[in-house]
């Protein structure tokens, strides 16, 4: 049986790198002591697979974790009714720090990896040293652009790239105590573009300051969704697309 | 209190691993700040991931949270990139539970476990916003203090620390909290009466109330002024049933080293390996009762989440029952497959049967320390092990499913031959050996270090191989591989920098004149020389020639018994006749028994403190010769009787290499 979760990643604890919030994981779910399938080999690990990865530093609204559970059998079987869900958010939530907190989680079918499946997502970018104009006039010239290119190093080697076509939506939503707030859409197909790598893209690059991820997109015809919804409790009121 | 957090937020994104400077791990406390409790800054003066598992500070951590007169708080130094960022914004060291700055804390205590780390304890006092130099702090300032294992020879440190502590903390911190919260309340004390009534807690010495005496150059003594104790005993806690700490053992959001449960099955160690500082220095022997070990994993694994748990001590395979204990570790499936590490095996106490119980889970690493290459040596060392011990208890790892053993050796030993050396490879050899029966394609992965002799061991006179030396010595095995590469075929070699052995020699015996090289080396940036990338050779070298020292005074020379030692107002419990006479048997190539089990050598650590080993069985766990050369495969009785010590030849020359 596979769970998709939703968790957030607020405060102090987005300092963690990606790989440290998957060994954090690993801890909550044996401390919860939900019976997860293993991998083979050496050196068995539990099998559970992350979404994109989150940049150290940055807050999440919307990060995802897809986890297999034993088939085995052993012990009760677990019935997996709304209460089971809520309590487990709850549990698992209890045993992960301040900081992370898991707002949904509903059974799923094997499918496209997280990874492959997540085509865009929203960003909360906070842009310090700019007012509200100079940042819209900002956002009309990355719109009006036709391409943007910049060199970058892939492997050791020089690759030239164009970012336009991962710049799907950008709004300026309001002013913060030390800047203002950008909302943006960004591809992540083939790679992600990163709101770093968009605040660099014109000269002079713009300083971020909070970036938060508030939402992952799968592509459904023309309309897109998330993975699961939030804020989902009870959780089984979470909608699963395929 | 002020929290310097919504700055550091603003500047973490430019440093590497910011999760270093968050704190947030399970386990943490964060103390109510109220005014009269003495307020704790525990500082391991190295990076986060080395220093955060130090179990030490994990117990001085809850013992002190515990009291209602103290809290305690923690920090590590920090890496340069965040010492280059907090210069830059003008902000202190800070703890990482509160981000408060250190300045505002009353005791500042350091761990000090290596001596490499001593220039960063400087670093982390200009951080904070101090004068490194102790003479130059005033009312305003906390209190510097040192414990760990390199403050039985505090000297080198002395111009910067307030007091170093020695031995056990669990009970001192408590004193020195009463002390202080004593000197607080009055409110008016000068800085001199607060150290004076510090300098009554045993344990506790107070360098400034000292004198380091010189005669023409050559060190003459530490002497007391005014009415200092002219001995200063170290604390040794009787019975660690009474402290099953740490009970919350922090778990760390990044990684860190040693990422795993450990547990403590018991303290000191009378092997008598002579040098072995921890196992002088740290003696009674105090085993934790098997029970408690059981439960203190069991709730450690459910609490934490962790899947391994390391039984630790200086040789895990001593405890009494230590098969019952592993195999219920293993059972105990409440956190799915829990593996389990015991560091420091001692191969004639690795059996078959603990080999079995530990591969039932994950195989961890497997790591055997025969230290010498021929017996002559390991009896000069006192590690009696035999080679069929060490070959037994590879055997027991390969036949359990192990494709990999790494074998600890140590060079420049006194009276070490080439011979002596050479035989680390032909004795590795023979494992893989031993290993092909069992595995395609066994290997072995020789370490080796550079011996640095240690106060209160019976080495202490003994002078350090020179940097050339210990360098010709590992050239001598690295020529051997490459001559004959089909022969040592599985054998993998490392070996540790003979320059950073050099400087750490120096630190270990040194007396109070390095203070200015310490200092020198700070000022011209010589940070984290513990850590290859920044260990600076040129930069010692500079600062000894500066204060006309020399490595062939401070660490090549033997010392003589009739000199002063710089650590000799200080005890660790040990008759300084008995090193006396441990050396000269060393040199006669005379192994000593383990104690624990048979006769009293007058040592002076049971005696002086009127304790004893505390240990759970009277008889010693199974397998190989323990230490006795005896057949004691199967455990069994062992007679207990006060045996005449083996009496060395008087007369014999003292000859070292």
């Amino acid at each position: 049986m596979r769970l998709r979760v939703r968790y957030s990643k607020k405060g102090k604890v987005r300092f963690t790198s990606h790989r440290d919030v998957a060994r954090i994981w690993e801890r909550a779910l044996r401390r919860v002591g939900l019976p997860m399938a293993y991998s083979q080999g050496f050196s068995p690990r539990p099998k559970m697979s992350f979404g994109l990865a989150l940049s150290t530093g940055h807050e999440s609204e919307a990060e995802f974790l897809e986890l297999e559970l034993s088939e085995d059998g052993e012990g009760e079987a677990i019935d997996w009714n709304t209460e089971r869900f809520v309590d487990l958010a709850e549990r698992l939530t209890g045993a992960l720090p301040v900081g992370l907190n898991v707002v949904a989680i509903a059974p799923v079918e094997k499918g496209d990896s997280l990874q492959q499946a997540v085509t865009s997502c929203t960003w909360s970018i906070e842009v310090d040293g700019m007012d509200m104009e100079q940042m819209n006039a900002w956002v009309a010239d990355v719109l009006a652009r036709d391409e943007i290119v910049v060199e970058r190093e892939r492997k050791g080697k020089p690759v030239v790239e164009d970012l336009r076509p991962h710049v799907l939506a950008l709004d300026v939503t309001g002013a913060t105590e030390t800047g203002v707030r950008l909302l943006a859409d960004l591809g992540t197909q083939p790679r992600a573009l990163r709101p770093s790598e968009l605040l660099a893209a014109l000269d002079p690059p713009l300083k971020a300051g909070t970036v938060c991820r508030m939402h992952q997109w799968m592509s459904q015809g023309d309309d897109r969704e998330e993975p699961l919804t939030a804020p989902v409790a009870p959780a089984p009121s979470a909608t699963v697309p395929a | 209190m002020s929290s310097l957090w919504s700055e550091l937020e603003r500047v973490l994104a430019e440093v590497q691993k910011p999760a270093r400077y968050i704190g947030c791990e399970d386990g943490m406390t964060v103390p109510d700040h109220h005014p009269d409790a003495v307020a704790w800054l525990l500082l391991y003066p190295d990076t986060y991931e080395v220093g955060l598992p130090n179990q030490g500070l994990q117990i001085l951590y809850e013992i002190l949270n515990e009291r209602p007169d103290a809290e305690a708080e923690r920090s590590y130094a920090p890496w340069t990139d965040m010492a280059e960022v907090l210069r830059r914004e003008g902000l202190p060291l800070f703890s990482v539970e509160t981000h408060r700055p250190a300045g505002e804390f009353d005791i500042l205590a350091f761990n000090l476990a290596a001596e490499l780390v001593y220039t960063n304890v400087l670093e982390c006092l200009d951080l904070a916003g101090m004068p490194v130099r102790a003479a130059d702090r005033g009312p305003e300032h906390p209190l510097v203090l040192v414990g760990g294992h390199c403050s039985y020879n505090p000297e080198p440190m002395a111009d910067f620390v307030d007091a170093a502590v020695l031995g056990d903390g669990e009970e001192v911190v408590g004193e020195i909290t009463e002390v202080v919260a004593a000197w607080k309340a009055a409110g008016s004390g000068s800085r001199a009466e607060l150290l004076r009534a510090l300098s009554g807690v045993t344990g506790v010495y107070v360098p400034s109330l000292y004198r380091a005496e010189f005669d023409a150059g050559v060190f003459t003594g530490v002497v007391p002024i005014d009415d200092a104790p002219p001995v200063v005993e170290k604390r040794t806690v009787a019975d660690l049933a009474d402290w099953p700490y740490p009970k919350n053992q922090l778990v760390p959001l990044t990684e860190v080293i040693h990422d795993r449960l450990n547990v403590e099955v018991f303290r000191g160690c009378t092997r008598g390996c002579r040098f072995c500082q921890a196992g002088m220095i740290t003696r009674p022997v105090r085993e934790r009762p098997a029970e408690q070990v059981r439960t203190m994993v069991a709730e450690g694994l459910r609490r934490t989440g962790y899947d391994e748990v390391s039984l630790t001590s200086l040789s895990t395979a001593d405890f009494s029952g230590i098969q019952e204990v592993v195999a219920a570790a293993v059972a105990d499936d409440a956190c799915g497959q829990v593996s389990v590490s015991l560091p420091s095996l001692r191969v004639d106490a690795f059996t078959v049967g603990i080999a079995a119980e530990l591969q039932k889970a994950r195989r961890t690493g497997l790591t055997f320390a025969p230290e010498a290459g021929t017996w002559r040596m390991r009896q000069v060392i006192n590690k009696l092990i035999s080679e069929e011990d060490l070959y037994a208890a590879v055997e027991a790892a390969y036949s359990q499913g192990w494709r990999r053993v790494k074998l600890y050796f140590l060079t420049g030993l006194p009276t070490e031959t080439d011979e002596d050396t050479l035989a680390i490879l032909e004795m590795a050899r023979k494992c893989i050996e031993v290993g092909r029966t069992h595995q395609r394609s066994p290997t072995v992965t020789v370490s080796v270090g550079g011996f640095v002799p240690k106060p209160f061991t019976p080495f202490q006179w003994f002078g350090q191989n020179t940097e050339n030396e210990l360098r010709r010595k590992v050239g001598l095995l690295r020529d051997e591989l490459k001559r004959k590469p089909k022969i040592y075929r599985g054998l993998q070699l490392k070996w540790h920098d003979a320059r950073a052995s050099v400087v750490e020699g120096m630190m270990s015996r040194g007396d109070r004149r390095l203070g200015r090289v310490i200092e020198d080396v700070w000022r011209a940036g010589g940070v984290f020389q513990e850590w290859g990338e920044h260990f600076d050779i040129g930069l010692w070298e500079t600062a000894m020639a500066t204060h006309g020292m020399t490595f062939e005074d401070l660490v090549y020379r033997h010392r003589t018994l009739e000199e002063a030692l710089p650590w000799d107002h200080l005890s660790a419990g040990l008759h300084k006749d008995f090193l006396w006479q441990d050396w000269r048997d060393a040199l006669d190539e005379l192994g000593l028994e383990d104690c624990r089990w048979i006769p009293c050598y007058d040592c002076g650590a049971c005696t002086g403190f009127g304790i004893e080993h505390v240990v759970a069985s009277a008889v010693p766990p199974a397998g190989g010769s323990q230490g006795t050369g005896q057949d004691r495969s199967t455990g069994g009785e062992v007679p207990v009787s006060l045996m005449a010590r083996p009496v060395a030849e008087q007369d014999s020359e003292m000859v070292v290499a």
